[in-house]
């Protein structure tokens, strides 16, 4: 029982990261229908932005925090601008290749600049290294912030996109961009700022990662960035609660996978899934069978 | 005072001329039928008009608040900013948003508010907010979709939709509205509705109408000139009584009259 509720809490703190990514990767899906295979790269920029940050310039978490959203947010616009936007008018699958070799060029530039080994965040301040028993159960502060940080960003996330026009605009444009366009919605600014929210999300989770696992590399993307995927596929693509439930989800399985089983399953196990899920509900939990528009 | 005025319109797709050299003038105030058989062009004069596509030749000029531009070949949401709103012949509602949602959308683009006021709910945010809501109410009630306000557009009736569709577009704040098919599906007790709302608020809103419908009591019934559009060309225009006497019109519709010698 306490080891359960312990699995359970790691995989809380996992799926907050998870959940993270995958808003992004949900969002942007939502918006244009790309599968943005860049997504998992740009929390790798957020990471090492937040180890420099901390590292180097010996800033706080809070503040490399913020540093590491608002640099991964214009990474994230300009990537749409350069590489996505003239494509607005290609087929889906050029755009698809185009998004797996922005995501190989950030990896291999990365790998450039800083070279291939990996990093740690190194010594933490002494609050964020506390950890509390409750019953039985080990939570570590690392773990609340995670938890705390994540929940806070869905919030605002949630706030943004069901209450201010921008976010009105995103719900506008993913059902139906024509139209949207027509009642005076701009489209591309639109768009772009459904990368830049998507985005700032996942600096925020690269920094978390950085400070949980302490160890950080400029492939650290790739494998996170595809269970997040599968985790917005999971939840029912281009649905921002399907993207929660889904990162939360496939963070519990793991956790759960790796205290009773072996950390050598999880990755089959949360790919398992996939296939599960796409055999059976290709739609994601909370999707519908949408119909084919004639 | 002309608010619209259109010169040689022309728009082909490959090989087919869908409008062709196509004049129209609108002058500040005026409704204004568009009609014409089917695959007559009149939905592509509405594209060309907000901006769906270019022309491939002939200009636009539009006029509104003292200002005078060019809007042939303009994105879509700055011709809409100018001042021309629209509804769609098949209903393009934001169906998963509620209704007041769709027409709140819509009002928001005309307010200038930046996001960081609204992000940090400062003062001028709250208050621009409440603006939006009952504005946005207002046109509902107008449209008289008040007590649906809350319902997702894809809960609503057709004819129902179709307001909504008029509320959304008043919501852009128009001077000039385009009206595709308002009526269309609609039953006679529901377009006469219609046809007094749209005199309502043409009124009301101070507006210029140009309006494409098949129903021809409601066309003869309120608008004050019309053009006739037949294979991409304007083959009449003038009053109503005009219009439903032109030989060239009945031939479009009926057929030529064969000669029983």
């Amino acid at each position: 029982m306490e080891q359960l509720a312990q699995q359970l809490v790691n995989g809380l703190a996992l799926g907050s990261i998870y959940a993270l990514i995958a808003l992004g990767y949900t969002m942007v899906y939502g918006i244009i229908q790309l599968i943005n295979f860049a997504h998992g790269d740009v929390y790798m920029v957020g990471a090492y932005v937040g180890y420099f940050c901390m590292v180097h310039l010996n800033l706080g978490f809070v503040e490399s925090l913020v540093i590491a959203m608002a640099v991964c947010t214009v990474l994230g616009v300009v990537i749409e601008r350069v590489a996505y936007k003239p494509l607005r008018k290609s087929t889906r699958i050029a755009v698809l290749i185009t998004a797996i070799g922005v995501s190989l060029l950030l990896e291999y530039t990365m790998m450039f600049f800083v070279g291939a080994d990996t990093r740690t965040y190194g010594v933490l301040p002494p609050f964020m290294e506390q950890s509390f028993n409750v019953g039985g159960v080990l939570i570590t502060m690392k773990q609340i912030i995670i938890i705390g940080v994540s929940v806070l960003l869905m919030v605002v996330l949630q706030y943004i996109v069901r209450r201010t026009k921008v976010g009105k605009a995103m719900r506008a444009v993913s059902q139906d961009a024509d139209a949207a366009r027509l009642m005076g919605i701009s489209v591309d600014n639109t768009i772009s700022f459904t990368f830049a929210l998507g985005s700032a999300l996942a600096g925020a989770a690269g920094v978390l990662v950085g400070v949980y696992y302490n160890a950080i590399n400029p492939l650290m993307g790739v494998l996170p960035g595809l269970k997040a995927f599968i985790a917005a596929v999971f939840g029912g693509i281009g649905l921002i609660p399907g993207a929660l439930l889904g990162g939360y989800f496939i963070g519990a399985a793991e956790t759960l996978v790796s205290g009773y089983w072996s950390s050598l399953y999880t990755d089959a196990v949360v790919f398992g899934i996939l296939i599960l899920v796409l055999i059976f509900k290709p739609t994601g939990l909370l999707g519908s069978n949408v119909r084919e528009k004639v | 005072m002309s608010i619209l005025d259109v010169k040689q319109l022309t728009r082909s797709f490959g090989g087919l001329t869908a409008v062709s050299h196509v004049d129209l003038t609108l002058d500040q105030g005026e409704l204004v039928g568009l009609i014409g058989p089917n695959g007559a062009g009149k939905t592509t004069v509405f594209n060309l008009l907000t901006g769906v596509y270019p022309p491939s030749s002939g200009t636009i000029v539009f006029s509104a608040h003292g200002q005078t531009t060019s809007i042939g070949g303009k994105a879509p949401y700055a011709i809409c900013r100018a001042g021309i709103g629209r509804t769609f012949q098949n209903i393009r509602l934001f169906k998963e948003l509620t209704v007041l949602e769709n027409v709140m959308i819509a009002f928001q683009q005309n307010q200038r508010y930046p996001l960081p006021t609204s992000l940090l709910r400062l003062p001028g945010f709250g208050r621009a907010e409440d603006e939006i809501r009952d504005g946005a109410r207002e046109l509902l009630e107008v449209m008289h979709l008040g007590h649906k306000a809350e319902e997702y557009a894809v809960n609503l009736s057709y004819g129902e939709q179709r307001h909504l569709e008029i509320a959304r577009a008043l919501a852009t704040r128009p001077t000039l509205l385009l009206l595709d098919e308002p009526a269309a599906g609609m039953n006679p007790t529901e377009t006469a509705n219609l046809t007094r709302l749209i005199t309502q608020i043409r009124q009301d809103f101070g507006l210029t109408i140009l309006l494409i419908e098949h129903d021809m009591s409601l066309v003869m019934q309120i608008c004050e000139r019309i053009y006739v559009l037949d294979h991409g060309i304007v083959i009449a225009s003038g009053t109503p009584d005009e219009v439903r006497s032109d030989p060239k019109v009945i031939e479009a519709y009926l057929g030529e009259e064969v000669d029983h010698a």
